[in-house]
């Protein structure tokens, strides 16, 4: 885990989540979008958790940036002309961001350097999921079939008298 | 590289999220603002599993995993929702959805 890769990417990341949260036009905040994810995807493999970055490239540049894109262009004529930015915003995540850092800077136990562990391999996650974690796993599998069914139902054609 | 480091980096991530979901009118960038918190909470589930001596179990990637299918499942839901009221009020503008009837 080098220094010099930690950097780079947490500059890219954090440019493109810059970019993703204040550009004006639409697609090019989607494709920010992308790229930051790509960038936390890194970071997960720097940390040694391969699988959960996989996962991470599969849903969201996969799925959630082409569903955004989609919405994109279903609502675009509308998109140019939203334009009004709040500025209170950039005091409140200022403020919050600061707070952060303070209480993380003040805390001494947060100063140590990753331990030697064993990787995680993609095996011992799926017998997890298979064993300690089956019921969070069906949950989740009923939540989501819950909600793409929504999803369905909300964009349905209204019936027109 | 220490915790403290990844930490910060996480917590930036969060603001600009938040920064995104509070000063932007447009809906798309609030779910966009959404989705990097998430993102950044990820982070930090990861961070603290690997920073932990030898995890009996690795909790922090296996919350990792559901944080990621739950987000999942809640932009698609988000999109939708901006898909319907945008074929409603002809407007994406959270500002101008101010009516509870219309």
């Amino acid at each position: 885990m080098s220094t010099v890769a930690f950097t780079i990417i947490a500059i890219l990341t954090l440019a493109a989540a810059l970019a993703a949260a204040t550009l004006q036009k639409l697609m090019h905040a989607a494709l920010s979008f992308a790229v930051m994810f790509l960038g936390i995807s890194a970071f997960f493999f720097l940390l040694g958790a391969e699988f959960v970055g996989l996962v991470q490239i599969f849903v969201y540049i996969g799925a959630v940036a082409v569903l955004i894109v989609f919405t994109i262009l279903l609502t675009r004529h509308d998109a140019e002309k939203v334009r009004g930015f709040n500025w209170s915003g950039v005091v409140v995540a200022l403020a919050v961001f600061g707070g952060l850092t303070w209480a993380m800077e003040n805390t001494k136990s947060l100063l140590i350097d990753p331990p030697q562990i064993e990787p995680l391999t993609v095996h011992r996650i799926g017998e997890l999921l298979m064993t300690g974690y089956v019921w969070p796993l069906l949950c989740v599998g009923v939540l989501l079939t819950a909600a793409l069914i929504g999803a369905l139902i909300l964009v349905l054609e209204e019936k027109r008298e | 590289m220490t915790l403290s480091i990844v930490l910060v980096v996480s917590a930036a991530l969060f603001c600009v999220g938040l920064l995104a979901a509070l000063s932007r009118r447009h809906a798309i960038f609030i779910l966009i603002g959404i989705e990097m918190m998430l993102a950044a909470a990820n982070l930090n589930f990861i961070a603290f599993w690997r920073f932990t001596t030898q995890p009996a179990q690795p909790t922090g990637v296996m919350v990792a995993i559901f944080a990621i299918a739950i987000a999942a499942a809640e932009a698609a839901v988000g999109l939708a929702m901006v898909i319907a009221v945008y074929r409603h009020f002809r407007t994406t503008n959270v500002d101008q959805l101010n009516q509870l009837k219309g």
